[in-house]
């Protein structure tokens, strides 16, 4: 018989365009393997064996681990000085850097609306690969789910992350002591000024970079230079003022802040003038305060300047309070710092 | 940051400061207008630079705070259809009326939108030709132009599917009524910067005579502040009561004649509730005959204004002078900014939300 099978061989894979995601890439099967062998395996893979099984199987170093997860939601996915890839990790390799650790090992799970662009997977995974690799971490295991369209943002990244912990002591509000040195590592409030204004389309010229940034290397720096390390924390959501006012209150303290000293570049003090939010309350990405002994903040400061010029020393904390709280000066005086209710909104007038 | 720090500077607002306290003898009781003054003053400690017995009261000028509550329901009730995008300001969601807030709404399922400027309903109107876009138009003289040239913008492109449900209000009645107040201990305003560099200055000189205040029209910053403060106390100790304009890097005594043209054009003057003050006549604006067709209330003509629910606040007392926030029993216990009670706990520029979030802990020695 010469006359060719009226079937076809192959498999009736779902019909794909090649360039948007489907329910079918987080089914498990033949889209789900390519997608891990074309996109995510070259971006995070830095060995054969890496992203085949299940999960990863750790040889950590040291006895102590540093543990944490965290869930990136943002939008606009892309915005000045990052994306959310950038975001999913420099956001828990800071987490685990404010333990006092040295990041090594993260996961990723990427729930994808169908209809993704592929390109921009593509993207975020390259994002998320340069930023591991400028953290020093390997991204060694992951999940993909597909959910139906308008059943997502786009794309949400779940990352977790190990570290073995460096500090010879805990860092934890309840390390910190009256006499303290309270020092920035940066200018803040970029990064939430930087995706409201992707977001809602604001304009600014030029555009606010975020300060989204991996925090361990200076984090690591200060620890091996020997520096009593009391508290460390990440400026994310929130901002300086809601950081420094946990910390506060979970180690009944008092703090005196100089409003003055706080450093705040001209884009994003005009562009909270401009839209009434205060910069102490505004996210950032790259930034943490430690507090640590007085007679250790010059050399930590000299340190922590050789990563951000811009790195101060903004206070000191004052003395034991119950409960403990924060007094800014200002030009009258000083007043009160208090953790706002809910995100702030742009004032109308 | 240009513009800013110069009027931030330490040593030039401590010159202010001494200045004032050289040529003030006596106690006196001054008002700011605006919210904006309010945040600012406090924010920065203006009050806490002045010379004991120079007390300072916070107006009825945050437009978030005045906006009555009965509007709010109304806005819920209008967001709250499924073929309404409701676009408002941002600090205008979290506001509770008596039937919640606009935040509430959304979490419930309503399109609520944030804008940054009324004008921004126009792109939405257009891609949306299908929807009611509904615009909540609040605030003083200040806003009202923006929400003017969004209707004559709506009315040249022919868009049918815009209305806006407006509540703005006028501040030189709200001064007067204040004045007529026998409770009222005001000696001297700080009048709002910015609704005078929209409106001008000829409101307030028959106010200024009628009740023989003296009215110093002022800007935001500390160094405004300060200046206004000096202008206004230096009247009071000479015993005059004239209208002095602090702020003429903004204000011309005219206004600005196309922001005033605009508002003459859409709106007409009417009677207006005010959320802890009642009603107070010719405070507010309204549509005119001829763009009664924008009107959320005549577009949607089930949806009805409550009237508003006595419920033992003092934020009446609080935004006419007579009481501070510290003075009410349920300020930081029963009324907090997530549980306000009233008007001037609701928006960050009210005097009671700016003594929850910078007054609470008492200032250290």
């Amino acid at each position: 018989m010469n006359e060719r099978p009226t079937f076809s061989p192959n498999c009736p894979l779902p019909e794909t365009d090649g360039e948007r995601i489907e329910l079918a890439h987080g089914g498990g099967g033949l889209l789900t393997q390519r997608l891990i062998a074309t996109i995510f395996r070259p971006a995070f893979a830095q060995s054969a064996d890496d992203l085949t099984h299940d999960g990863a199987l750790l040889d950590p170093a040291g006895t102590h681990l540093a543990f944490t997860t965290d869930g990136y939601v943002v939008r606009p996915l892309f915005f000045p000085g990052g994306d959310i890839g950038t975001l999913a990790v420099n956001g828990t390799v800071n987490d685990l850097a404010m333990c006092g650790a040295r990041p090594l090992w993260l996961s990723a799970g990427f729930i994808i609306e169908e209809g993704f662009a592929l390109r921009d997977l593509e993207r975020i995974a390259q994002s998320m690969s340069a930023a591991a690799r400028a953290a020093g971490v390997r991204l060694v295991t992951g999940d993909t789910k597909v959910v139906e369209r308008g059943k997502g943002d786009g794309v949400y990244i779940t990352t977790s992350g190990v570290g073995t912990v460096v500090a010879p002591a805990p860092i934890t509000p309840r390390a910190v002591h009256p006499g303290d040195a309270i020092l920035l590592s940066g200018d803040i409030g970029r990064h939430g000024m930087a995706v409201m204004a992707a977001r809602e389309a604001l304009g600014f010229e030029p555009p606010i970079q975020s300060d989204c940034a991996p925090i361990a290397a200076p984090v690591l720096a200060l620890l091996e230079a020997g520096i009593e390390l009391h508290c460390l924390r990440d400026l994310t959501r929130g901002g300086l003022a809601t950081a420094l006012i946990e910390i506060a209150r979970d180690g009944n303290v008092m703090m005196q802040l100089d409003g003055a000293a706080i450093p705040v570049s001209t884009p994003v003090r005009g562009a909270c003038e401009i839209l009434g939010l205060d910069p102490l309350y505004v996210a950032n990405e790259g930034r943490f305060v430690a507090l640590l002994p007085a007679d250790e903040a010059a050399r930590a400061l000299a340190l922590l300047r050789r990563y951000d010029a811009a790195a101060a020393q903004i206070g000191t904390v004052e003395a034991r309070g119950e409960p403990g709280g924060i007094t800014l000066s200002t030009l009258g005086g000083s007043h009160a710092l208090d953790l706002m209710t809910g995100e702030q909104l742009p004032r109308i007038c | 940051m240009k513009y800013v720090d110069e009027f931030r500077d330490p040593s030039a607002a401590r010159a202010s400061a001494d200045a004032i306290a050289r040529i003030t003898t006596r106690p006196w009781t001054i008002m700011e207008i605006c919210g904006g003054q309010t945040h600012a003053i406090v924010r920065h400690g203006i009050d806490r630079m002045l010379p004991e017995g120079i007390s300072l009261l916070h107006g009825p000028g945050c437009p978030v705070c005045v906006t009555p509550p009965g509007m709010i329901d109304a806005a819920v009730a209008i967001a709250s259809r499924p073929e309404v995008i409701f676009c408002s300001f941002g600090d205008m969601l979290r506001v509770p009326g008596d039937a919640g807030s606009l935040l509430k709404a959304r979490a419930a399922g309503a399109d609520v939108r944030m804008v940054y400027s009324p004008l921004d309903i126009l792109a939405i109107a257009r891609e949306n030709p299908q929807r009611e876009i509904v615009f909540f138009a609040i605030g003083f003289e200040t806003t009202a132009p923006a929400t003017a040239m969004t209707v004559l913008q709506a009315q040249r492109e022919g868009l049918t599917n815009v209305s806006l449900l407006v509540s703005h209000v006028l501040v030189p009645p709200a001064m007067e009524a204040m004045l007529s107040d026998p409770a009222n201990d005001v000696q001297g305003f700080l009048a709002a910067g910015h609704v005078c560099a929209v409106m001008g200055t000829a409101d307030y000189a028959p106010i200024a005579k009628r009740f023989g205040i003296p009215i110093v029209v002022t800007g935001f910053e500390p160094l405004d502040l300060l200046q206004g403060l000096y202008l206004c106390i230096r009247q009071l100790e000479e015993g005059r009561a004239d209208v002095e304009n602090q702020y003429c890097r903004s204000v011309r005594p005219e206004g600005n004649a196309a922001a005033r043209a605009a508002i003459e054009q859409v709106f007409a003057v009417q009677a207006q509730r005010w959320r802890g003050m009642g009603e107070i006549a010719a405070s507010g604006l309204g549509f005119g005959p001829d763009y009664a067709r924008f009107d959320a209330l005549v577009r949607f003509p089930d949806v009805t204004v409550p009237a508003e629910r006595p419920t033992g606040c003092i934020s009446g007392e609080i935004l006419r002078g007579t009481r501070k926030p510290p003075d009410c029993p349920a300020f930081g216990t029963l009324c907090t900014p997530e549980h306000p009670l009233g008007a001037t706990m609701v928006s960050s520029e009210g005097a009671c939300a700016a003594y929850h979030y910078y007054r609470r802990v008492p200032e250290p020695v």
